[in-house]
């Protein structure tokens, strides 16, 4: 089911596939003693033509857990990249010395084509403004523990819904395990993009879009919250007018259902004060935690098919 | 082709593209770069009656053979096209156009941030064909989608 697969777009799997996954994360992660280390002599390559420090350490961690060895193309600034080479020799030599790449480019298409021209699997750590599989299955991961489920549930998604990938990649899933509704809150500069729309329309994901959060706060079972970055505002003044009505504070967590959870991506800015932490909804961080033990899984099922 | 479709004289040597569909026979002549400075003859006829299409537009070109990339594009705005070899006024050859399952290296991604897009990499850009009551192009790499009505601002 996994043994060698390439992990391109979350589009690219289905329910049985990724319940499947969840499971050999769950696994792992009730195991105290990590014996896992079957994965010797392989190597992890990680190249991010686009830095990103937390989910190139989280595949090299897991990598690293699972017995097995990681290199690091470095920064694109820095390699040789800079001196003119293109990104299809770069992928080629890594084909020669990797059991397994990642990659994460600003560039669409760029894993898929590596996909296609690599002896070995292939790995998307972040693509474009739409795809994120890896994260996705995480964002799932920690959803699942929770509810048991991963059908029928209601989402606020909060945020850069136009740019983030994580949300794209997040909606995408929601072809395959269908929520009840789905919220879209985000200022209207940064709704989503009518590809998004269509998609969802096409597969009949029911949503609504909103500019505040107020009334789903006691609707919602899971609150996705994700960064507004100041660049994505034409107007700088409508950024400072409106950042305020995106912060998750612990007067809204009163309100919220018992159950609900708020995942984040992360890194947060401001989005969600600290004081929310401790409060019993916050999963933020046990869904990054839950994400080494993910992609722990993801590895060793490519890589053994185990 | 009936005597009522020949509203132009027969063609001596040459192709006539049949079975257009109306309104697409100039997106045809954009595709075989077609200007209007050759020293051939061309006939346009536009919006004739057709018991198959309804409606539908033809194009005889003299002394033109099309090439296999020619018909391939022209499959793609055309897709029920048929395409007649003349010789000696006869039909020598008639074949109906089949859109093929990927155009490699004709169309380009409409996506500019698409990988296919960018200067000095070795990659042709490739897109499947979506076939339906329209035919869409669907880029493999990025999922770029190019309709039917865009597809010949985009041939390389
Ligand atoms: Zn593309």
């Amino acid at each position: 089911m996994w043994l060698n697969r390439d992990v391109i777009s979350i589009l690219d799997f289905n329910k049985e596939e990724l319940l499947d996954l969840f499971s050999k994360a769950k696994l792992i992660e009730s195991l105290k003693e990590n014996n896992l280390k079957n994965l010797k002599g392989k190597i992890l390559t990680t190249a991010f033509f686009e830095p990103s420090t937390r989910t190139r350490l989280s595949f090299q961690a897991a990598m690293l857990k699972l017995g097995g060895s990681t290199l690091d193309l470095g920064e694109p600034s820095i390699s040789s990249l800079a001196k003119g080479e293109n990104i299809s020799d770069t992928i080629r030599m890594l084909d020669y010395y990797s059991d397994i790449i990642v990659i994460r480019h600003k560039l669409e298409g760029v894993s898929r084509y590596a996909a296609e021209i690599c002896e070995h699997p292939v790995i998307n750590a972040g693509e474009g403004t739409k795809e994120h599989p890896t994260q996705t299955m995480i964002d799932l991961y920690e959803v699942w523990k929770t509810f048991k489920s991963l059908e029928n549930l209601t989402y606020a998604i909060i945020g850069d819904i136009k740019h983030a990938r994580t949300i794209s990649s997040l909606i995408l899933s929601f072809s395959i395990f269908k929520p009840r509704k789905v919220y879209l809150v985000s200022p209207l500069e940064l709704r989503a993009k009518e590809k998004i729309r269509s998609f969802m329309e096409f597969n009949g994901i029911l949503y609504e879009e909103l500019t505040t959060f107020s009334e789903v706060l006691e609707e919602a079972d899971v609150f996705y919250v994700t960064r507004i970055q100041k660049e994505r505002f034409s107007d700088p003044y409508e950024y400072e007018k409106v950042k305020g009505s995106y912060i998750i504070t612990l007067e809204h967590i009163k309100r919220m259902k018992e159950g609900a959870i708020i995942l984040h991506p992360l890194p947060r800015v401001d989005e969600l004060s600290p004081k929310v932490d401790s409060s019993k909804n916050a999963a933020y961080f046990s869904q990054a935690r839950g994400g080494l033990y993910l992609r722990m899984a993801l590895l060793r099922a490519i890589l053994t098919g185990e | 082709m009936s005597e009522k479709e020949l509203r132009v004289t027969k063609i001596e040597n040459g192709t006539v593209i049949d079975h257009i569909p109306a309104g697409r026979a100039l997106d045809v002549i954009r595709i075989l770069g077609i200007t209007g400075k050759e020293n051939y003859t061309v006939a346009i006829l536009m919006n004739v009656e057709s018991k198959k299409l309804g409606k539908k537009d033809l194009i005889k070109i003299e002394n033109r053979v099309l090439e296999p990339r020619e018909a391939q594009l022209i499959s793609l705005v055309a897709p029920d096209a048929t395409l007649n070899v003349i010789s000696n006024f006869e039909v020598k050859e008639k074949y109906k156009l089949e859109p093929p399952e990927t155009i490699e290296g004709l169309i380009r991604c409409p996506n500019e941030l698409c990988i296919t897009n960018k200067q000095d990499e070795p990659i042709l850009p490739k897109l499947k064909v979506v076939k339906g009551s329209k035919i869409v192009l669907e880029c493999i790499y990025c999922g770029a989608i190019l309709t039917s009505e865009e597809i010949t601002r985009f041939i390389l």
